[in-house]
């Protein structure tokens, strides 16, 4: 097994566990319509017991074994390095999962509690389509009916994950509203599970939203942390000096950084989309910019006006396209546990096309923003530091973009 | 203030009827003669919706007439003044609001504009009891009802618990779903509003899916209130113009007010 018990339940090693209303702090709880609390407290009842049951951590396990593809490589990328003032980067290779993204060990998790909740259709919200694709991918291996919910703008940049979600038998509808990406997809998946909730599951793709999600995605997630740290100290006898990943909702970087909370010498950074720039306007600084509020069912940073109006958030990777983010993620960088920084467009790019010159791995643009962070803060900790990266998914997705971009 | 309004609907035994718009739509003052219509031909108590960016409790109806107040730059201070020009009316007047900007605009401030614009109370959709501790305790002080909604999925502790928060009255939602006009009502009302009265004196409204004078007749028999929204909303959208989308909403609210006194 590469499950066990405490691996899954935060209260493992370094964990910390929301309160029973779902508040990291002040951040997270349930900012939701009525109609939905029952679907709500059904869900973490039935994760709850599922986490302490052995059959289900069996099951989750063998799919995580069999299937996604865990546990996934480590890969140190020395010439990478050398552009990161020399620093030992090593890179935790989610981009080499099933659906080539973290987000299936999500996923797999809440499609087998959707089975034990006895329910037979899923819907989910996707940005860059990874999500939309791995809930595609279990429903199909689950027979579930799916609907995925879809930005139009985001629907256009990912065309490439429509048509594969579209082959795996789920029904894709744009959405229109708004911004017309990531966060008017929930408001509509949200739509959706209101009126369907009674035969369906909303499979939240990141450790935002109402509690239990913040909790129990994070607890899905968090083998990628609990590998990583497992194969460092294998690797280098000791633990990495710091770790990086993008955050957009924060899925990934809460998967990779919740092992290491507890040690309190392991640096924690997470690199938010800064667009074109902070002044630009255009960015999704939520953690560097933004100001605390409600956004999608949980109290956490969110780009807004003074009146508490969502700005529409800003980046070329659809991905981390997102005005709020988790609540756990305010926290620890209320806490001062973790420090989250901006990276622009520009850097994200540089650092895509590096990686993929010098080591050839293409990631998602996503977790370009996590290397760029990377190559900044190994010029910063010097040649004897050891970086462990989040390459949370793969590049191919993106290629139409890259073209564009690069004129290839 | 609703207290006053539920006792003469009461007194002439009939429901009361409760319609809804949002503030700075057709435009910052057409909300007003609009609400205005509305109470004129009938309806006792009007809700003011405070457009907000993300209304995810909403239909296709109301965010587009939302996204259009929002584009028109409604502010808060623009809601403020629509309550202020619709309570002029003699109507009651609740505000409609996620929690978001109440809670960026302050909630003991709030409640202060409020009650001084003339605002009776304030509709909370996605305020639940576990986090409406500040809000009650800021609408106690400035003397203004909280109004939650129940709903057909809730359960009896629930909904012990969502109406003890509640004065003014108890908004139960037909349904389980967004906003917007159905061909019929949920027959899963009744039995919320029969389930909801144990735990309860205060008046149980029901809103969500209704948009007719037989609708708002057969709401009327078991609910001491009928709140319509979206119906109200079509038809000034349909209008070809402002006069034409009144005419449209007074003919409407006419007909529910026939209706909730059948």
């Amino acid at each position: 097994m590469i499950i066990k018990p405490e691996d899954l339940a935060g209260s493992g090693p370094g964990g910390d566990d929301p309160d029973p209303r779902g508040k990291f702090g002040v951040f997270g709880g349930r900012f939701v319509p009525e109609a939905l609390i029952p679907a709500l407290d059904e869900l973490a009842m039935a994760y709850d017991k599922a986490k302490h049951d052995e059959e289900f951590l069996r099951e989750f396990d063998h799919l995580l074994r069999t299937y996604a593809g865990r546990p996934t490589i480590i890969t140190e990328v020395p010439r990478f390095g050398e552009h990161a003032g020399g620093a030992r980067i090593i890179l935790k290779r989610e981009d080499l999962t099933h659906t080539g993204a973290h987000k299936i060990n999500n996923v797999l998790g809440q499609a087998l509690l959707t089975r034990r909740l006895g329910k037979t259709r899923v819907i989910a919200e996707t940005g860059a389509g990874q999500h939309g694709v791995a809930t595609a991918t279990a429903a199909a291996l689950m027979g579930l009916e799916c609907v995925i919910y879809m930005g139009a703008v985001d629907c256009e940049r990912q065309a490439l994950n429509v048509a594969r979600m579209k082959l795996l038998g789920a029904t894709v509808i744009p959405v229109h509203n708004g911004s017309r990406t990531l966060k008017d997809a929930i408001n509509e998946a949200f739509r959706d599970w209101v009126t369907n909730v009674d035969h369906t599951h909303y499979v939240f793709g990141t450790v935002a939203g109402p509690h239990p999600f913040p909790m129990m995605v994070r607890d899905f997630a968090r083998i990628i942390g609990v590998e990583a740290r497992r194969q460092v100290i294998d690797l280098i006898g000791r633990l990495p000096d710091a770790v990086c990943a993008a955050v957009g909702g924060g899925s990934n970087a809460i998967g990779i950084m919740h092992a290491f909370i507890g040690d309190g010498d392991v640096q924690l950074h997470g690199y938010e989309a800064g667009g074109r720039g902070l002044e630009s306007g255009e960015h999704a600084l939520t953690l560097t910019a933004g100001s605390i509020g409600v956004l999608h069912a949980a109290r956490t940073y969110v780009l807004q006006d003074e009146e508490g109006q969502t700005i529409e958030s800003h980046s070329i990777s659809a991905g981390l396209d997102y005005p709020g983010v988790g609540p756990e993620h305010s926290w620890l960088k209320d806490i001062g546990r973790a420090t989250y920084h901006g990276i622009t467009d520009a850097e994200a790019m540089d650092a895509f096309a590096l990686l993929a010159k010098t080591e050839g791995i293409i990631p998602a643009i996503e977790s370009a923003h996590a290397l760029a962070g990377a190559l900044k803060l190994g010029r910063e900790l010097g040649s004897d530091a050891t970086i462990l990266v989040n390459l949370s998914g793969r590049g191919d997705k993106d290629m139409g973009t890259a073209m564009t971009y690069f004129g290839l | 203030m609703l207290q006053s309004v539920f006792d003469r609907t009461r007194s002439e035994k009939r429901a009361a009827l409760i319609g809804y718009l949002p503030a700075g739509f057709p435009s910052k003052d057409g909300a007003v003669r609009v609400a205005a219509a509305m109470v004129d031909a009938g309806c006792d108590v009007i809700e003011i919706g405070l457009p907000y960016s993300d209304p995810l409790m909403d239909g296709p109806t109301i965010q587009d007439a939302v996204h259009r107040s929002l584009v028109n730059g409604t502010r808060i201070a623009d809601v403020m003044r629509t309550v202020e020009g619709v309570a002029k009316t003699g109507a009651a007047t609740l505000v409609m609001t996620y929690w978001n900007p109440v809670d960026q605009y302050g909630a003991e401030r709030f409640a202060r504009d409020l009650a001084s614009a003339g605002g009776v109370g304030t509709i909370t959709p996605d305020l639940i009891p576990e986090e409406a501790e500040p809000w009650e305790a800021a609408s106690k002080a400035a003397g203004i009802d909280t109004v939650f909604l129940v709903a057909p999925s809730s359960t009896e502790e629930r909904i012990a618990r969502v109406a003890a928060c509640c004065t003014g009255f108890v908004y139960a939602a037909s349904l389980m779903g967004i906003t917007g006009a159905r061909d019929t009502v949920n027959a899963a009302a009744e039995d919320l509003v029969r389930r909801t009265r144990p735990h309860t004196g205060l008046p149980v409204c029901v809103g969500l899916g209704i948009g007719t004078g037989a609708q708002a007749a057969e709401v009327a028999a078991y609910a001491d209130g009928v709140i319509v929204g979206s119906a109200f909303i079509r038809r000034m959208l349909d209008a070809p113009d402002e006069t034409t989308g009144v005419a449209a909403v007074r003919a409407l609210a006419t007909e529910l007010a026939g209706g909730v006194r059948r």
